[in-house]
């Protein structure tokens, strides 16, 4: 059982949880990941986590509603338990000082950039943190984010707040400018290839935390396989950062659509369709999926 | 009774349920002896001078001495003699090869058939869970040391519960949210009723064994925390849970996947009752499951009870080299598996948007044996042909898992990443950490791991006392 100690609500559908996991905490890096599942009955969701606060014993989720168990978690209070909490997962992100690292974040993305953009401003790199999202609702942590970069960039698809536009203008503008050592990018899958496209022909390695479905967690499933600079890997154990330019992001499209043919073998059940959406998107995805195809 | 009349008692068959009716369903297959079959059964056993049968068990369980109470009617005696050994075995009655162990060696079957030894066994645990007073409290005085198992698994249940006898605490680290390993998350309700499981779960905790689930050693906590918080050995009983892929073109298409992942699905996380458990499965109409061995069974059979038009298990030697045990093999061809033997795959055709729907095969032929001493299979020229499937299930093997290896210093292994271990102790590079089961590289069979664990929680009684 792991505690809710604060919940709360950043944006229509997208929630804040403090959860008391002191082992966790302790051991957690940026990059890494939780699987959780609500009750007895729930599927092993995997989840970035986004804030580690080893003194108090918590670490940070943030959680959009896109699916049965986001929607449960969604329903959760301060207090509730979570029934089953596994972590941290994965590998840590390489942090060094690498010189400048433009960081992108889409939808509840910005979450998991968070925890990097601290460890990467510690660790004394120049961090310049582009985060977007549909609307003004629905940015997260414009605050937070401001807190641990240099500079931050807001993008909005409707203007309503920052410039409008794509994640990716503000990074190619950089790239011009010739300022940029690494890129990260955490968010929908197309919005972390198109990243991963603009940044290629400048030779800036890009690192993007993949996102495909997990049973354990642990390496025992092979479920999570990704093809990566042509070889097969786990994203739980060799990731989930990956090489973007070495990412078969086809492949990986395809893999996090795997469970939604269950909803046309049973049109009556929309819950198998709500299954799927929650299986494609995690860890980390957008509220502005749709908008950020590209 | 003399000799030469047990030789001419027929060996009694275990009943199963109708293959129609099971192939439907989770129920149980192999139903049991009564307890007239049983003492008929047992009557069968000569009560050799030299049991070779005790030879070949793994744990030297007191075969002829069980056997004998058996056919004296005495059931609470015959547990008796296999618990001295054997600390589950209501599970290795189910799930051990005894046809590679003690059966192949039993004296009555130089000639006929060998005693059901696997069938008596599995009846005496049985009568002991119908009748038996739940489990005490261990009476033993507390040693006052703390020893961590990691891995919930044969190895790691076995070593729990003899530590806990010997009056050390113990807690058991498992990553997962239920303990059981293998007999949990793999071999599927049919086979093994995960009740049973839970029962042996159950009775560790009442005698004060503590799980810690969740877990995962090397990244929630490393072996090194656990030594320096007053742990005074450390058990390692990972698995070796990393599936195999054979690296061929398609391999990553929807709708391919390994048989931990179908398996975990159904069995753990029950997705055959998909949407009310979250948990979905995804399963076509046409399965080819690729491999021959337990694992490869299991997913065929359980896949099979789930509805589908075909279920085949591709396997590249012939019959006679699977290393599934002949009982699934038949029980699997019963429900209606269908056996394409000498076949292997050589690619996964799939559609545009990344779904399987063929797999290019070849024919196989055997030649000379290799280093396992089966004949090793050799493509035929020209052979190949394509087989339209919408689900594999691979199942050719598993490898280890490193993280133990990377996160602990001084840990060594040797080749594939089994771990190296002292044989007469199973003590690994690092002192007080010792290792068995799957991980050690052996059988890799549910009675080794077992049989690994009670040693281990011999030599770790030893060496917490010496310390
Ligand atoms: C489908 C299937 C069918 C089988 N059928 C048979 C059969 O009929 N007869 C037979 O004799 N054998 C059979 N086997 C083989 C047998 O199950 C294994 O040999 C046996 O389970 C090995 O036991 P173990 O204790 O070493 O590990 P496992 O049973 O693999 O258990 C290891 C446990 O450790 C946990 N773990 C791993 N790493 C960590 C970590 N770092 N921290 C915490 N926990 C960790 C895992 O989650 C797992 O629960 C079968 C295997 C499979 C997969
Ligand atoms: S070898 Fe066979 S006959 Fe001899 S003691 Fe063992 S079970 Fe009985
Ligand atoms: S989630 Fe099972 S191996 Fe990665």
């Amino acid at each position: 059982m792991a505690k809710i100690l604060v919940k709360e609500t950043l944006a229509p559908n997208t929630h804040y949880f403090r959860i008391d996991a002191p082992l966790v905490a302790r051991h957690a890096k940026a990059g890494q990941f939780v699987i959780l599942r609500v009750d007895e009955l729930g599927e092993r969701v995997p989840f970035t986590i986004a804030d580690i606060d080893p003194v108090e014993g918590s670490i940070t989720l943030v959680i959009q509603e896109v699916g049965e168990t986001t929607r449960q978690m969604g329903a959760m209070k301060s207090g509730d338990d979570i029934r089953d909490l596994l972590g941290p997962l994965g590998m840590p992100s390489e942090i060094e000082n690498f010189g400048t690292v433009v960081l992108l974040g889409g939808g509840f993305g910005i979450a998991a950039i968070h925890v990097l953009a601290k460890a990467l401003h510690e660790a004394g790199n120049r961090v310049v943190s582009i985060i977007g999202s549909r609307n003004k609702d629905l940015l997260i942590m414009e605050k937070e984010m401001r807190a641990v970069s240099d500079e931050v960039i807001v993008m909005s698809d409707d203007g309503s707040i920052g410039r409008q536009g794509l994640v990716t203008e503000p990074l190619k503008e950089m790239l011009d400018a010739g300022t940029v050592d690494r890129v990260c990018a955490v968010g929908p899958i197309p919005m972390m290839r198109a990243v991963g496209e603009v940044t290629r022909p400048y030779g800036v390695k890009t690192i993007v935390s993949l996102n495909p479905v997990m049973v354990d967690g642990t390496g025992m499933c092979g479920g999570c396989r990704v093809e990566v600079g042509g070889k097969t890997l786990f994203a739980c154990v060799d990731g989930p950062e990956f090489d973007a330019h070495e990412t078969n992001f086809k492949e990986l499209i395809h893999r996090t659509r795997m469970f939604r043919p269950m909803e046309q073998r049973d049109p009556d059940s929309c819950r198998m369709l709500q299954q799927a959406d929650v299986v494609s998107q995690k860890p980390a995805a957008g509220a502005d999926h749709e908008s950020r195809e590209s | 009774m003399n000799v030469s009349e047990r030789l001419k008692i027929q060996r009694h068959e275990v009943p199963a349920l109708d293959a129609h009716h099971r192939a439907q369903c989770f129920e149980e297959v192999a139903v049991g002896f009564d307890e007239k079959t049983a003492r008929a059964e047992a009557d069968r056993c000569i009560q050799c001078k030299r049991p070779l049968c005790m030879e070949g068990c793994p744990v030297s369980i007191d075969i002829p001495g069980f056997i004998r109470k058996i056919s004296e009617g005495d059931f609470p005696g015959a547990i008796e003699r296999i618990r001295t050994t054997n600390s589950l075995p209501s599970i290795c009655g189910r799930v051990c090869p005894q046809e590679n162990q003690c059966e192949r060696v039993c004296v009555v079957g130089k000639k006929g058939e060998p005693v059901a030894i696997g069938a008596l066994e599995r009846f005496v645990a049985d009568f002991e869970r119908r009748y038996s007073l739940p489990v005490e409290g261990v009476k033993v005085k507390p040693s006052g040391r703390k020893v961590a198992v990691v891995g919930s698994g044969p190895a790691g249940l076995t070593a729990a519960g003899h530590l806990a006898q010997l009056g050390h605490a113990v807690t058991v680290f498992e990553a997962f949210h239920e303990a059981g390993g293998v007999l949990i998350y793999g071999i599927p309700e049919f086979r093994l009723p995960k009740a049973i499981v839970q029962e042996e779960v159950t009775k560790l905790r009442t005698m004060g064994v503590e799980f810690a689930l969740n877990t995962l050693v090397g990244r929630t906590i490393t072996i090194d925390e656990l030594l320096a918080d007053n742990y005074s050995a450390v058990f390692l009983a990972p698995g070796a849970g990393t599936p195999m892929f054979m690296n061929i073109p398609g391999e990553n298409l929807n709708g391919v996947c390994s048989a931990n992942e179908f398996l975990t699905r159904v069995n753990l996380m029950k997705a055959f009752d998909f949407p009310r458990q979250q948990t979905p499965v995804y399963l076509g109409q046409r399965i080819a499951v690729v491999g021959g061995g337990n694992t490869a069974m299991d997913a065929a059979r359980t896949a099979r009870r789930m509805g589908p038009d075909k279920v085949y298990i591709v396997y590249r030697r012939s019959e006679n080299e699977m290393p599934a045990r002949r009982e699934e093999v038949h029980h699997a061809q019963e429900e209606g598996v269908e056996f394409l033997t000498l076949t292997a795959p050589t690619q996964y055709i799939g559609t545009e948007d990344g779904w399987v729907t063929a797999m290019e095969c070849q024919r196989m032929e055997l030649s000379e044996p290799d280093a396992s001493g089966r004949r090793r299979p050799v493509p035929v020229v020209g052979s190949e042909f394509t087989l339209e499937v919408d689900t594999v299930i691979v199942a050719i093997g598993a490898k280890t898992n490193d993280l133990l290896l990377h996160t602990t210093p001084g840990l060594e292994a040797e080749r594939k990443g089994y771990l190296t271990l002292d044989k007469a102790t199973g003590m690994t590079s690092r002192p007080g950490v010792f290792a068995g089961g799957d991980i050690a590289g052996g059988e890799a069979t549910v009675i080794a791991a077992m049989g690994d664990g009670r040693r281990a929680a011999i030599s770790i009684d030893e060496y917490v006392k010496e310390k």
